[in-house]
């Protein structure tokens, strides 16, 4: 899978803007979107969550929703082992039902990339394919608090060592202090950081952080600044600041993200991560992303969750479905 | 498959179990009327659901007359804390029967389950809860100490949310220490003939609550009976008949009639919530709404963006079964109905206003109306004026806030109006000049039982809902009770009367004191 390419962002921004993608310009623009209600978004999100999805719809949602996962470990006491084992589940989420889908990808630090391919060997690859990404945090995940120099190199050794995805965070500090053209550059210099010696480059995800931003006016606002910079996705957070993805927030993503192909007939993907467990909040998110930006952006390259417990609790729905009794914790794999 | 054409998720209909002939429900017993009985129909596929009695002239006569009996025997002695008990345990079976009544109400009305489910049902209990608060606490009401209940009151509800209607009809006049005739309308009466056997299950004193099923004669019968406060919603066309009735006589009369509600949505408004406030103020219950939004004044540099967002989102509305969980927009309550809709809009096409309706599939059987919105409408046209009482939006456009406040105001009705806008300046602004009973602001077709609701104009006059919605069944303690006028008129000398209706302090808690014993044996 490959990103758009930077000169292209740069030239369809500079298009939409208006001008050069600097504070002044940025926040004319930002600041000239139309507000958010925030009764009426969560009213609307409460709505969508009400859907009753049964039988084969939701037999189609589970596998789905496994297709769409990015497995995730994200943590300091990660291992070689954790990874292989991570990677063994994504390939086989299921191993008492080899028609179980695979995941999309695997989502792992910087450092557990080549650990990552390595494992993954011939299953590595395009998850719209079938195969199996591996998406890499980088930027000085999760608190993004470091020179650009460093996060540009954590991008770069990332890339290097085989990633095909780049999960980066924006510096959530001067967003809210309005410098929105050093978050536009950043960005756009993370972008720079994914091109692979061969011109091709990894997919870019932007964590915006909704914890940090606070108001739907300002997950709004970084949404488009992080489409207009590049990103490829934009994703809600890192997992480590509560609160993480909600309906609301997803919404009022993919609400931007529908704007953004209206305006320019790009499709930018979205990844809520952090917080979803169970297989009825996922169908919720389905459910969100069919009714506010079309069916077709349920695949890979357009739709993620970043998830970890969410995987057993879908298969042991699944193996509900089947067998039409549930299971229990000790039929699906630990990780 | 697409995963968006969900599978079927029908609720059950096997938590109903209705009966196949319903009575009347007088003096709290279900009896045979006089009048010919009628059917009920499912509007989702014209199916038969039961026989309901209709009450003639003296069906009503024994209603009105049982009523007056339990006002007099009981529930006029009873204090307001026992009255309280009753409504609060009407209250808590509401609740407890939740899903039956969602279930009944979207059978027979065709309005979506998860709007019965989720809206008309929770509102009912909360209105009897809310008033049950009150009944003890009438003091309060703003009519100085001890103000008294009128006696009898008759109402009339329409089909378009039937329990509810009930709801904010009965419970209000309960907790004032009024017993009431009701007359649910006659494409909608099994939630109310269900609602009888809740009030049965609450032992609530016979009498206190009457229920006559019937046409628009069992209605007339019932405004003209020997009752003290007429209570209406539904129409303008019958609000004005029955306010020419009750002229000149004692009755105390609240009418809640149409509206031709103006939803404004200025250019900076949270456009996202904005489009889904319009969906919700026109298309919720199929626009069987009196207070729905249904013309849409857009300001005019966003009006292209607004109504292109507005017709994507409607191709998202799924249209069909009612009992469906996933159904948005259910059917259209009656065949009139329909032919009425369908009438208008075609004078909306004779016009030259542009019509476009969501591409949706309507089922072959029942009354189906797919969500249709006219563009091109001018303040003249007859679907910018009339009320339409279905999923049809005429769109028009303003460019100031002048203009915006005009158009909105240029209607025989006032009932309600909508204000979009991230400047909450303008919002205060404009909801002073506008003339409407209710102004929702950047939402629409909200509703509390702690909130009063009403109209101006043709709209009607009272209001129901909160402390105000009190005052429509209570009189100052000073005030001589309807029926002591008429016996003023008759003969009776004026300082006896007054006597009769402003009894003793010491005999009033005599009577208290009592009823509190017999209401803690109970």
């Amino acid at each position: 899978m490959t990103g758009t390419t930077l000169v292209a962002a740069r030239e369809r921004a500079l298009a939409v803007l208006g001008g050069d993608p600097d504070d002044a310009t940025l926040r004319r623009y930002l600041h000239g979107i139309p507000g958010v209600d925030a009764v009426g978004l969560e009213q609307r999100a409460a709505g969508l969550g009400t859907r009753s999805i049964k039988t084969s719809s939701k037999a189609w949602a589970l596998d789905r929703i496994i297709s769409l996962i990015d497995l995730t470990t994200l943590e300091g006491a990660d291992t070689p082992g954790k990874v292989r084992s991570l990677v063994a589940k994504a390939q086989t989420p299921d191993p008492a039902d080899p028609g179980a889908p695979r995941v999309a990808a695997v989502c792992v630090y910087g450092d557990m990339v080549s650990t990552a391919v390595e494992a993954l060997g011939a299953a590595h690859g395009d998850p719209d394919d079938g195969a199996i990404s591996v998406a890499a945090v980088a930027t000085a995940f999760p608190s993004g608090r470091a020179s650009l120099d460093i996060k540009l190199a954590d991008t770069a050794e990332a890339v290097a060592a085989g990633a095909d995805e780049i999960d980066m965070v924006i510096d959530r500090g001067a967003f809210l202090a309005g410098r929105y053209g050093l978050v536009f550059d950043q960005i756009a210099a993370v972008k720079a950081a994914c091109r692979r010696a061969d011109g091709t480059s990894a997919s870019l995800k932007v964590i915006l952080e909704t914890g940090e931003l606070v108001t739907y006016d300002n997950v709004r606002r970084a949404s488009w600044l992080s489409i207009l910079a590049g990103g490829d996705f934009i994703k809600t957070s890192t997992g480590k600041v509560q609160p993480a993805a909600t309906l609301p927030v997803t919404l009022l993503m993919l609400e931007v993200v529908r704007d953004w192909h209206r305006l320019t007939g790009h499709k930018v993907g979205v990844k809520p991560a952090g917080g979803i467990r169970t297989s009825k909040d996922a169908i919720k998110y389905l459910v969100t992303v069919a009714e506010t930006v079309g069916e077709e952006w349920l695949v890979p390259h357009l739709f993620r969750f970043g998830a970890s417990s969410l995987l057993n609790d879908v298969l042991l729905q699944r193996q509900k479905l089947a067998s039409g009794h549930y299971s229990g914790a000790d039929y699906v794999t630990i990780d | 498959m697409s995963f968006l054409e969900y599978a079927p998720a029908p609720e059950s209909r096997a938590i109903l179990s209705l009966r196949d002939r319903y009575g009347l429900f007088i003096d709290g017993e279900f009896v045979d009327g006089r009048g010919t009985p009628f059917q009920t129909i499912s509007p989702a596929n014209e199916e038969r659901i039961a026989e309901i009695a209709s009450a003639n002239t003296e069906d009503v006569a024994d209603a009105v007359a049982a009523a007056r009996r339990a006002y007099e025997r009981v529930w006029s002695k009873m204090s307001g804390r026992d009255r309280g008990k009753y409504l609060f345990r009407i209250a808590r079976l509401v609740q407890e029967r939740a899903r039956e009544l969602a279930v009944a109400e979207s059978l027979d009305n065709g309005k979506p389950i998860k709007e019965s489910r989720d809206v008309d049902v929770p509102l009912v209990a909360a209105w009897f809860f809310y008033y049950a608060g009150w009944a003890d606490k009438l003091d309060h009401a703003g009519l100085g100490a001890d103000p008294r209940a009128l006696g009898v009151a008759g109402q009339v509800i329409p089909w378009n949310f039937p329990l509810l209607m009930l709801a904010w009809k009965i419970a209000p006049a309960l907790a004032a220490g009024n017993t009431v005739v009701l007359k649910p309308a006659e494409t909608t009466p099994l939630t109310a003939l269900l609602f009888a056997e809740i009030l049965q299950q609450a032992e609530l004193p016979a009498g206190v609550v009457n229920i006559v099923t019937g046409a628009g004669e069992t209605g007339a019968a019932l405004v003209a009976a020997d009752v003290d406060k007429v209570a209406f919603t539904g129409s303008t066309g019958v609000g004005r008949a029955i306010a020419k009735q009750v002229a000149g006589t004692q009755k105390k009369v609240t009418l809640e009639l149409g509206g031709k509600a103006a939803n404004i949505v200025f250019d900076d408004a949270p456009i996202d919530q904005a489009i889904e406030g319009i969906v919700n103020g026109i298309f919720f219950n199929q626009g069987h709404v009196c207070c729905a939004g249904s013309r849409l004044l857009v300001q005019e540099n966003i009006h292209d963006e607004v109504v292109d967002r507005l017709k994507q989102r409607l191709s998202t509305l799924r249209l069909g079964d009612p009992l469906d969980k996933n159904t948005d927009i259910g059917a259209i309550n009656s065949a009139a109905q329909l032919a009425r809709i369908r009438e208008l809009s075609d004078v909306g096409v004779a016009e030259g206003a542009e019509r476009w309706s969501a591409p949706c599939e309507l089922p072959a059987e029942g009354f189906w109306f797919a969500p249709t919105i006219f563009t091109g409408v001018e303040t003249s046209h007859r679907i910018a004026r009339e009320e339409v009482f279905g999923p049809v939006l005429s769109v028009l456009s303003f460019r100031t806030p002048q203009e915006a406040i005009a158009k909105a105001n240029n209607t025989p009705y006032g009932l309600s109006a909508g204000i979009w806008s991230d400047k909450g300046s303008r919002i205060l602004a404009v909801a002073d000049q506008l003339r409407a009973g209710v102004i929702w602001a950047n939402t629409f077709n909200r509703f509390d039982p702690a909130s009063p609701f009403g109209g101006y104009k043709e709209s009607g006059y009272g209001r129901e809902g909160g402390r105000h919605g009190l005052g429509a069944y209570l009189a100052p303690a000073t005030s001589r009770s309807a029926r002591a006028a008429r016996a003023v008129e008759a003969s009776a000398p004026a300082a006896k009367a007054d006597a009769e209706a402003k009894p003793a302090p010491a005999e009033r808690s005599r009577r208290t004191s009592k009823s509190a014993e017999k209401g803690a044996a109970k």
